[in-house]
């Protein structure tokens, strides 16, 4: 049984490390459609390279998800090879597990690229929003980077559980979601507009993936009291 | 800098020795056990083996056949085990393996990032004959590809001449040539290291304390590596020599001639593992030839051998091994062999400047264990390093070459898992390495950074 459960451990660790790793190329993918977009038209053109940037974060964002998908599929066979090999019919670990854990690994992969160069300058000497930029942005960033890790975990269990049941609705759904909260930081700086959305985003999610896991509110309550 | 780069030359020589020494060693042979032990207490620990073997796999087919079996039920029976103990541990194989990668990763980004001298260009090693700093790309590019062509067959030569070394039996020399080398490293680079370390922090430490410290470092250093020592200090120790080298690499190789030897070295990796008459398999097959271990070169090993695994009195010619060969290197021909293959680990190899994976099993599962050379640990940490140091997108591209290093390792591992021969483990991780290093740096930073400077987010 401890036996067991360090198994168990070491191969969340690894799912955690493989789940970056398909964030990850599928960000390499995404830049380098970006890339070769914006050397194809012409730099001087504000609008155009603005335009060509949010079609680069949709198409990133919906990348991204078509990743997230593969994930699940590898996931599929390999938790359907450890459950042929098994020793009693049954797998070690749930899928749902797996679900959180892939959720987690991408939002940390995804919150380190974002927040890890913000970290490092901001260790330097420096003035936040001396040219005429937001004051907040460090503050907005971190909050952002918080609410889009714990989406991408919540989000996770979702889309793994519309696998499962074939629900494609719920897939739908949580790409329609990642599509609102990347399109909402477009409102940045009017921090207003992209985090109190995102937020009520998260909120919603998290219920949603509490539900489908299992959970309901006596569950809840009764943690809360710490009754067993 | 001359002195300095005269006694870079010195320092270089164990060190490219120690690399190739790495790459030349072959994967441990036989069983430790087979190799020390007499016979019965050889079959006596495999019998062992094998009850407790089959003992843990309740749906052991051999269970109803016991009887009537025989070898080969019991074999197909021995066979299923292995596999699923294969799979079943192979996450925590990897995972042994990732923290010890990941720590000398953190250590040799750490001091790049703070500490200025491992980015200053002081001189180049005599390996690297030719200049970088030429006007034209296509000259850098030539001139890179030649010091590519030196290393390498710096490597070959040095792995040649072990092999020679080896096959002629002349051990001590082998020894007291890894004795040396893991003596310039733990006390000469450690002082540089630490002076550099002090200076950058400038934290003022007087001659005496100093050499207290280095001395009470490298003398257990010593000890740990080439004769008995805790577990954990031995890997510590491990993972500080490695990151030490990895350091001077970084330091003294020119930028693009690094990618290129990269490059080169994982091609390398993969003849020398793979071809019939590459030096590294015929270490490999002579050692096994001769049924012992080949010499205690340095592996990093991450489980305890039950058996007193070090020195040895009838091994005092190749001094402490570390428990590290005490791997039942069975190969693929005694794999089926009932004696040794039972309840063992199939083994994996890596030789060449990749290092020997092997995992072996033991008595007891929870000390099963892996190893993998220290070569391999350099060249990530080089790769990473490299990234830390010379790249724009600063920690992105360095995050993202970590993870693909971390993924590559992951991979050559399952590959080994489903061989079950000797693998070479740098190609994969390399290049993936290599690859995400490049498009990270080239497509990726200039997008992270456009949407960082709007802050938006993907």
């Amino acid at each position: 049984p401890a036996l067991f459960l360090a198994q168990h451990r070491c191969q969340q660790a690894l799912a955690l490390s493989c789940r970056a790793f398909f964030w990850l190329v599928s960000l390499l993918l995404s830049s380098l459609i970006w890339f070769i977009a914006v050397k194809a038209s012409d730099p001087r053109d504000e609008p155009l390279q603005k335009g060509l940037l949010i079609f680069g974060i949709m198409f990133s964002v919906l990348l991204q998800e078509v990743f997230r998908f593969l994930y699940y599929k590898l996931l599929r066979k390999a938790i359907e090879g450890l459950v042929a090999l098994s020793e009693d019919g049954c797998s070690p670990i749930s899928i749902q597990q797996m679900a959180y854990v892939a959720g987690v690994g991408f939002g940390l992969m995804s919150g380190a690229f974002s927040m890890i160069n913000l970290l490092a300058d901001a260790l330097g000497p420096g003035t936040v929003g001396i040219h005429g930029d937001s004051q907040l942005y460090f503050l907005t960033s971190a909050f952002m980077t918080m609410v889009l890790i714990f989406l991408h975990t919540f989000w996770g269990i979702l889309f793994f559980h519309g696998c499962e049941h074939r629900r494609w609705w719920e897939i739908m759904a949580v790409v329609v979601m990642h599509l609102a909260v990347s399109g909402s930081t477009f409102c940045n700086p009017l921090y207003v507009g992209s985090l109190v959305p995102s937020y009520l985003l998260m909120a919603a999610a998290a219920t949603w993936a509490y539900l489908l896991s299992g959970g309901s509110a006596q569950n809840l309550r009764r943690f809360l009291l710490c009754k067993s | 800098m001359i002195t300095f780069m005269n006694n870079s030359d010195s320092e270089e020589e164990p060190c490219n020795e120690r690399t190739s020494l790495m790459s030349a060693e072959s994967p441990p042979v036989p069983s430790y056990q087979d190799g020390l032990q007499t016979a019965e207490a050889g079959e006596a620990q495999a019998h062992r083996k094998r009850r407790t073997g089959s003992s843990r796999s309740p749906n052991n087919i051999a269970d109803g056949d016991m009887s009537d079996s025989g070898v080969p039920v019991r074999e197909s029976a021995l066979e299923n085990e292995e596999e699923e103990l294969t799979l079943k541990y192979g996450a925590k194989h990897v995972i042994m393996l990732f923290v010890p990668v990941t720590l000398c990763m953190i250590v040799v980004v750490a001091t790049i990032k703070s500490v200025r001298f491992y980015t200053e260009k002081n001189g180049q090693l005599i390996y690297t004959p030719f200049s970088e700093d030429t006007p034209s790309v296509g000259q850098r590019l030539l001139n890179s590809v030649l010091n590519t062509i030196i290393m390498i067959s710096v490597i070959v030569v040095m792995t040649v001449f072990l092999v020679l070394l080896y096959k002629y039996r002349c051990y001590k020399f082998i020894h007291g040539w890894l004795i040396l080398s893991s003596l310039m490293l733990l006390f000469l680079f450690t002082y540089i290291y630490l002076g550099e370390v002090l200076k950058t922090y400038n934290v003022a430490m007087d001659y005496p304390t100093l050499f207290l410290v280095i001395w009470n470092f490298g003398a257990v250093g010593m000890i740990c590596i080439h004769w008995k020592g805790p577990l954990q200090l031995q890997q510590a120790y491990l993972i500080m020599i490695s990151a030490l080298m990895a350091l001077v690499f970084i330091k003294y190789l020119p930028e693009w001639s690094a990618w290129v030897i990269l490059g080169a070295i994982s091609i390398y990796d993969l003849m020398a593992v793979l071809c019939p008459k590459g030096p590294l398999r015929m270490l490999v097959e002579t050692a096994q030839e001769r049924n012992e271990p080949i010499f205690p070169a340095l592996i990093y090993s991450s489980a305890m051998m039950w058996t007193v695994g070090m020195a040895k009195p009838d091994t005092a010619a190749r001094g402490a091994s570390q428990q590290t060969w005490d791997a039942a290197e069975d190969g693929g021909e005694n794999h089926r062999s009932p004696l040794h293959a039972d309840s063992q680990m199939p083994e994996t190899r890596s030789p060449g400047p990749t290092r020997p994976i092997t995992s072996f099993e033991e008595l007891e599962e929870e000390e099963r264990g892996v190893k993998l050379g220290l070569g391999d640990f350099i060249f990530y940490s080089v790769l990473v390093g490299k990234a830390a140091a010379t790249a724009s997108g600063d920690w992105n591209t360095t995050l993202a070459c970590f993870v693909a290093i971390l993924i590559g390792l992951c991979l050559t591992l399952l590959l080994l898992a489903v061989f079950k021969k000797a693998l070479p483990a740098l190609p994969i991780s390399i290049t993936f390495g290599l690859v995400f290093y490049f498009s990270t740096d080239n497509l990726v930073r200039p997008f992270m950074d456009t949407l960082a400077s709007h802050q938006l987010y993907i």
